[in-house]
């Protein structure tokens, strides 16, 4: 008996079957894939912490070492509000595992949500001191920092998120034990055109920031500016990508805007204590 | 039943199959000649390992999604035919786009939103529709790798130019010297006052080189210029 292939039962019926066949492979493989791919973002996320501390030791490790050789390193974290207070309870050294699930945990703030949820509706609406002080109202943004230890010298890493001319870009900031001078940075983006706003990922970049302070001589919040290359301003600053303006203002933006909460945070007792304690 | 002539088995590679693999490498080209496929060469040609990379992704999802549609002409209704292509590609892109993030995920984030548009790569649907509903899986597959071997010479052509002007490298490595902040500073070209050309990393630069290309192409096969 042949089948009409051209009637409407038919027709309903192979395609009924079709969407039952592909959804149920698709969710088959997306979750037999996922433990892989989040390890792959998680490890990457570490790599990125660990080559911002900017030390030797920790520069070049691979995406594959960085999730058993992040315990060794980063010893402690915490979370900061907005006023550089850390937040009850954050306090977890490396003897407490990553836990991506513990809103407690600083590795598991996933910036580029409270981006998007909290800052950027911000940054769109405010400029300069109205903006720091709607920053310091939002009580729910939180600001991750790592404590590290490379060959007995403590580092702090500072994660920051920001917008780029496409989407987003982020990075981490590596300080000294001073707590003013960068050993270190490590950026990258979501989809910055290549070749162009892309460079922020590349080491020539991020080696610029090195040596940089964010706090000149008298103990004012300095941050590290990224200029047109050539421009010449007061301030410590780096040569921006050129061709990649949005992408360099963007970098510029996210520091100025994260990296002043830890520079009050080490003014405050808790942050004096860690930098007096070496 | 002796009457009916055995049909002589085709060999692999008859000279119809060859020239199903052949001909879109030159004469009927997705690219230059059929003009599908546009939307990614001028994306992801600005370095040469991503055009490679998704020249792979759009042969491997071509032959593949070739194969299973052909596999199931005589079943596919013809009312609906087209969204059961659609249905093909966009699950055999999603496997490959997953597949990559677990297993290859630098690649992965360098191809970023790319590995998803190639759903809409005109040429997937265009072979689907074209070759694949009407010929048999080993015919299909011949197509699906001679149309991704087209697409991927154009990619990687374009790429070649647009890296190595645009960014003075290939592949990564510096071909030029490498740039330093003043004259002093920079070896090669650059130390004699050579710039990279920006407008090569930015869209625009593909449609003139894939321009040029087909202007050689169809200068060198007067067959392929449209006669007046």
């Amino acid at each position: 008996m042949a089948i009409n292939k051209e009637s409407n039962v038919y027709t309903v019926i192979f395609a009924t079957l079709m969407v039952v066949v592909v959804g149920g492979l698709l969710a088959f493989i997306s979750t037999s894939l996922k433990p892989i791919q989040e390890d792959n973002v998680r490890n990457e996320k570490k790599q990125l912490i660990l080559k911002a501390i900017g030390a030797d030791e920790t520069k070049s490790i691979t995406r594959e070492d960085a999730g058993a050789e992040f315990k060794k390193y980063v010893v402690k974290r915490l979370i900061l509000d907005y006023e550089g207070n850390i937040i009850e309870g954050t306090r977890l050294t490396n003897e407490t595992a990553v836990d991506i699930k513990n809103a407690k945990d600083a590795f598991a703030v996933d910036l580029k949500k409270e981006y998007k949820k909290f800052v950027q509706p911000l940054t769109n609406k405010f400029e300069g001191d109205a903006l720091k002080l709607e920053l310091a109202k939002e009580k729910n943004i939180h600001y991750p920092l790592f404590i590290c230890e490379v060959n007995k010298k403590r580092h702090y890493v500072i994660p920051v998120m920001g917008k780029g001319l496409w989407a987003g870009v982020w990075g981490y900031i590596g300080l000294e034990a001073d707590g003013r001078t960068i050993s270190g940075a490590a950026f990258d983006h979501k989809s910055e055109t290549p070749g162009l706003g892309a460079e922020i990922s590349k080491d020539f970049f991020s080696v610029q920031f090195v040596g940089k302070t964010i706090v000149d001589e008298i103990g004012n919040y300095t941050p590290v500016k990224v200029v047109k290359p050539g421009t010449g301003v007061t301030q410590p600053y780096v040569d921006g990508i050129s061709g990649g303006t949005f992408t360099s203002v963007g970098v510029d933006e996210m520091m100025k805007r994260t990296l002043v909460v830890y520079h009050k945070f080490f003014q405050n007792e808790d942050g004096k204590e860690l930098l007096t304690k070496i | 039943m002796s009457e009916v002539a055995v049909k002589e088995k085709e060999p692999l590679f008859s000279k119809k199959n060859k020239k199903i693999i052949t001909d879109p490498l030159n004469d009927t080209n997705p690219v230059t000649i059929q003009v599908l496929g546009i939307c990614s060469a001028l994306a992801v040609t600005v370095k040469m390992d991503a055009a490679l990379v998704m020249s792979m992704a759009v042969l491997a999802v071509l032959i593949v999604g070739n194969v299973i549609v052909s596999l199931m002409r005589n079943m596919i209704p013809g009312k609906i035919r087209i969204i059961v292509q659609l249905v093909v590609v966009a699950a055999l892109v999603i496997i490959v786009d997953q597949v990559l993030k677990a297993f290859v995920y630098d690649v992965s984030k360098q191809l970023s939103v790319f590995v998803g548009l190639i759903i809409t790569n005109c040429i997937i649907m265009g072979r689907l529709e074209a070759f694949a509903l009407a010929n048999k899986p080993w015919a299909s597959a011949l197509d699906g790798l001679g149309n991704g071997i087209g697409y991927g010479i154009i990619l990687v052509v374009v790429a070649f130019f647009k890296e190595l002007f645009g960014s003075g490298t290939l592949l990564g490595f510096e071909i030029f010297g490498s740039q330093g902040k003043t004259l002093a500073d920079s070896t090669g070209l650059y130390s004699m006052g050579y710039e990279n050309n920006g407008m090569m990393l930015l869209p625009p630069s593909s449609l003139v080189l894939v321009a040029i290309y087909i202007w050689i192409q169809k200068s060198r096969n007067p067959s392929l210029q449209e006669g007046h």
